[in-house]
C-alpha cells in the first residue's frame, strides 16, 4: 500500500504559511495525501497539526501558500464547487461537536437531510446502520449529547462525519481518551471503512498504536515544517532527533521490531 | 443512469434482479423507490438471485438497500443470494449485514386533549418547581451568608468589586439616559393633559410622586433584569455546563459562597444606588420639559416640588430596591444554574430568568403597594 509512484492526490499543500499575529505555526509547508490512504498526522503538543487540519478545511485563514482537495484550489473555487467539496469531506473534530441541541439520531441524520432527498424511513435505517457501524448500538438514538460518555461522543461525531459517505475523512485525535479495546476497535473501524469505502483519511493522532496498525504513511510535523512523510520503516530507520525521541521513546513499542505490530504498547 | 439501478426478470418462481449503475447516496432515492417497488412487485417469488455484477459503485446508502431488499424477500420465507458481488464490497456488506433491525422510532405524539392537559400539567409543576428552587436558594444564601459572617475573610472581595463594575458603575450611563428619557415622557405627557384643566402646575407632584415612589426603581429594576441578570444566567449555566461548578465543587467550595453570593452582593449595592441616580435623571429630565415645553421656570419647579414630596416618597422608592436587586438575583442565578448540557437549554433559562424576575419584580412592587398604603406611608 505504501507504494509511491504515480498515485491520485486528494490534498494538495504547497508553500503554505499560516500564523496567528506575530506566530508563525506553519512555515512554507508541503504535503501530500494520496487517494485510499490513511495518513498518520504526527507532531508535538501544539505544533500545529490541528491548525494544519483546520486550515485545510477552511477554518482558518492562510497567509501563503495553496491547497488543493480533489484537484480544486478551494481558495479561488466558486461557492457551489466549494460546497459540493464540502460535501465529499466529513470532519471529526477533537471534542466531538455534536449538535448540542439535536439527538443522537438528528445529528446523524443532518448531513443527509441537508445534502439528500432521501425518506425518512432510510434516514432511520441509516441512523441505525451507521451507528452500528461505528459500535453503538440503537438504544443510543434518542439520547442527547450531554448525556453520551466521551468514547460515545466520539463515536456518534464519526458516525455523523460519514453520513454522506465522503471520500476524505479529517479525523482529529480520534483515539483520545478511549480506554485501549475502545481505541483498537476504533482503528479497526477506521481501516474497514477505508477498505470497504475506498475513503482517504487524514488522521491526527498521538496514538502510537493508530501508527503502527493503520496508518499507511506517517507525516510528521516538526519546526513549523513536516520534517518527514514516509511509512512507519522510514520513521524508523531516520535520525532525526524528533523522531528518534517520537517513536524510540518510552511510550514507543519498538524496542523489540518482532514485537511491533502486536498490539502491546508501551 | 439512474433509471436502470434494478431490473427483474423471472423464471417461475426464481426471480432473477440485475443491479447496476451507481448504488451511492445521490442516488439514493430513485434507488429505494425502485426496491420497493421490486418488493411488491414479484410476490410469488420462492428463490431470489441479486446479481451485484453491474454495480459501478457501491456506498453504504447502496449496501443498506441491498440489505433491506434481502430482508423483505427473506421476510416472506424466500432464499436470497447475492451474486457478482466484488470483493471490495464485500466487508461492507457484511457490515451493513449485522446491523439489527429496529423498531420504528418513538415520536411524540403532538396532539390531543391529553396532551394539552398533560402538558398544562407540567407547565404548573414546572412553576411549582421554579418556586422550590428559589427559595432552596435562598436559603442557601442565608447560610453562606452566615458562614461569611462568622469568617469574614472567606467573603470574595475581589469578585464582588468586579460584578459591582460590571453591574452598576458600567450600567450609569444606559440608567441615566432611560429614566432621564422617561422623566421626560412622563412630564410631557402631564402638561399636555392638565393643560386642558388649567391644572398645569400639579405635573410637578405627578412627575415627583411618580418617579421617586414607583417609576425610578421599577425601570432600574426592569433594566438591571434584562442587563445584569441575563449575563448572570448565561455565565452560570456556560459554566455548569462546562463542568467548571463541579469542578469548584469537588475542590471543596461552595459554588454559593464563590459564584452566587459577590454576585447577589453586587447587586444589592447597585441596584439602590442606580434607582438614586435615575430617580434624579428622570427629576431632572421632568423639570427640563417643564421649562422647555411646559414654561414652568426651574424655581417654581423646584419650589413645587419641595411643597408636593416629602421624604416618605423618597424613602418608598429606595426601600423596595434592594428587595428588587434580591429578586433579580436569585432567580437569575437560579436559573443560571438550572442550565442542562445543550446550548437551547442555555437560550431558554436565559430568557426565563430576564421573563421570571421581571414579573416578580412587579408582583413585589404591587405588595409593597398594598403594604404602604396599609401603614400610611
Amino acid at each position: 500500500m505504501a507504494g509511491n509512484g504515480h498515485r491520485d492526490v486528494v490534498i494538495e499543500v504547497r508553500d503554505l504559511v499560516v500564523g496567528f499575529g506575530d506566530h508563525v505555526v506553519l512555515d512554507h509547508v508541503d504535503l501530500d495525501v494520496y487517494r485510499g490512504e490513511i495518513l498518520g498526522f504526527v507532531g508535538g503538543s501544539g505544533a500545529g497539526k490541528s491548525v494544519l487540519m483546520r486550515t485545510i478545511i477552511g477554518l482558518l485563514p492562510r497567509r501563503h501558500g495553496t491547497i488543493k482537495v480533489l484537484g480544486v484550489d478551494l481558495a479561488k473555487a466558486a461557492d457551489a464547487q466549494r460546497q459540493a467539496i464540502e460535501r465529499r469531506w466529513g470532519v471529526l473534530f477533537q471534542q466531538g461537536a455534536l449538535f448540542s441541541s439535536l439527538s443522537v439520531r438528528e445529528n446523524i441524520q443532518f448531513p443527509i437531510r441537508e445534502n439528500l432527498k432521501v425518506s425518512q424511513k432510510l434516514m432511520d435505517e441509516l441512523a441505525v446502520a451507521k451507528l452500528e457501524m461505528v459500535g453503538l448500538d440503537a438504544g443510543a438514538l434518542d439520547k442527547f449529547p450531554s448525556e453520551l460518555s466521551g468514547g460515545m461522543t466520539k463515536r456518534v461525531a464519526l458516525a455523523r462525519a460519514l453520513a454522506l459517505d465522503p471520500d476524505i475523512v479529517f479525523l482529529d485525535e480520534p483515539t483520545s481518551g478511549l480506554d485501549p479495546i475502545g481505541a483498537g476497535d476504533f482503528d479497526s473501524l477506521i481501516a474497514t471503512l477505508q477498505r470497504t469505502l475506498g475513503l482517504t483519511v487524514f488522521m491526527v493522532t498521538h496514538d502510537l498504536d493508530s501508527l503502527h496498525t493503520v496508518c499507511d504513511r506517517i507525516a510528521v510535523l516538526a519546526d513549523h515544517k513536516v520534517i518527514a512523510a514516509g511509512t512507519m520503516d522510514v520513521m524508523l530507520a531516520s535520525d532525526h532527533p524528533w523522531l528518534r525521541a517520537y517513536f524510540h521513546g518510552k511510550r514507543s513499542r519498538v524496542g523489540d521490531p518482532a514485537e511491533a505490530g502486536q498490539g502491546l504498547g508501551g | 443512469m439512474s433509471n436502470r439501478l434494478l431490473e427483474g426478470t423471472t423464471e417461475g418462481d426464481r426471480l432473477k434482479l440485475a443491479a447496476g449503475g451507481a448504488w451511492i447516496a445521490e442516488n439514493a432515492r430513485p434507488l429505494e423507490t425502485q426496491i420497493d417497488g421490486a418488493t411488491r412487485r414479484y410476490r410469488k417469488a420462492k428463490h431470489v438471485d441479486i446479481d451485484m455484477g453491474g454495480v459501478e459503485r457501491l456506498d453504504t446508502f447502496g449496501a443498506w438497500l441491498l440489505e433491506r431488499l434481502q430482508r423483505a424477500f427473506s421476510a416472506r420465507g424466500c432464499d436470497t443470494q447475492v451474486i457478482g458481488l466484488k470483493e471490495d464490497y464485500r466487508a461492507l456488506i457484511d457490515e451493513l449485514h449485522a446491523v439489527k433491525p429496529e423498531a420504528a422510532p418513538k415520536r411524540r405524539d403532538g396532539g390531543g386533549f391529553a396532551y394539552a392537559l398533560a402538558s398544562i400539567g407540567e407547565s404548573i409543576v414546572a412553576v411549582g418547581g421554579s418556586f422550590a428552587s428559589i427559595v432552596n436558594m435562598l436559603g442557601a444564601l442565608a447560610v453562606a451568608l452566615l458562614r461569611i459572617l462568622v469568617h469574614p475573610r472567606r467573603f470574595r472581595l475581589t469578585s464582588m468589586i468586579h460584578q459591582l463594575d460590571n453591574v452598576g458603575w458600567r450600567a450609569v450611563p444606559i440608567v441615566l439616559l432611560i429614566t432621564f428619557l422617561i422623566g421626560c415622557i412622563i412630564a410631557q405627557q402631564g402638561i399636555f393633559h392638565f393643560r386642558k384643566f388649567g391644572a398645569d402646575i400639579y405635573v410637578v407632584d405627578m412627575v415627583g410622586i411618580l418617579v421617586l415612589r414607583e417609576i425610578g426603581v421599577l425601570i432600574v429594576a426592569i433594566m438591571v433584569a434584562g442587563r445584569s441578570g441575563s449575563a448572570y444566567t448565561a455565565e452560570l449555566g456556560a459554566m455548569k455546563m462546562r463542568e467548571e461548578i463541579d469542578a469548584l465543587r469537588t475542590m471543596g467550595f461552595d459554588p454559593i459562597e464563590v459564584l452566587i453570593l459577590p454576585r447577589i452582593v453586587a447587586l444589592l449595592i447597585a441596584v439602590p444606588i442606580l434607582t438614586f441616580l435615575g430617580s434624579m435623571a428622570a427629576l431632572y429630565g421632568g423639570g427640563l420639559v417643564c421649562w422647555l415645553y411646559g414654561g414652568i421656570d426651574p424655581d417654581i419647579f423646584l419650589q413645587r416640588l419641595k411643597e408636593s414630596i416629602s421624604l416618605d416618597h423618597f424613602e418608598v422608592g429606595m426601600i423596595k430596591a434592594p428587595f428588587m436587586a434580591l429578586v433579580v438575583g436569585v432567580v437569575s442565578c437560579v436559573e443560571g444554574l438550572a442550565v442542562r448540557g445543550s446550548a437551547e437549554s442555555l437560550g431558554l433559562q436565559t430568557t426565563a430568568s430576564v421573563v421570571e424576575s421581571i414579573f416578580l419584580v412587579i408582583v413585589i412592587d404591587g405588595l409593597f403597594a398594598i403594604f404602604f398604603a396599609s401603614i400610611g406611608m
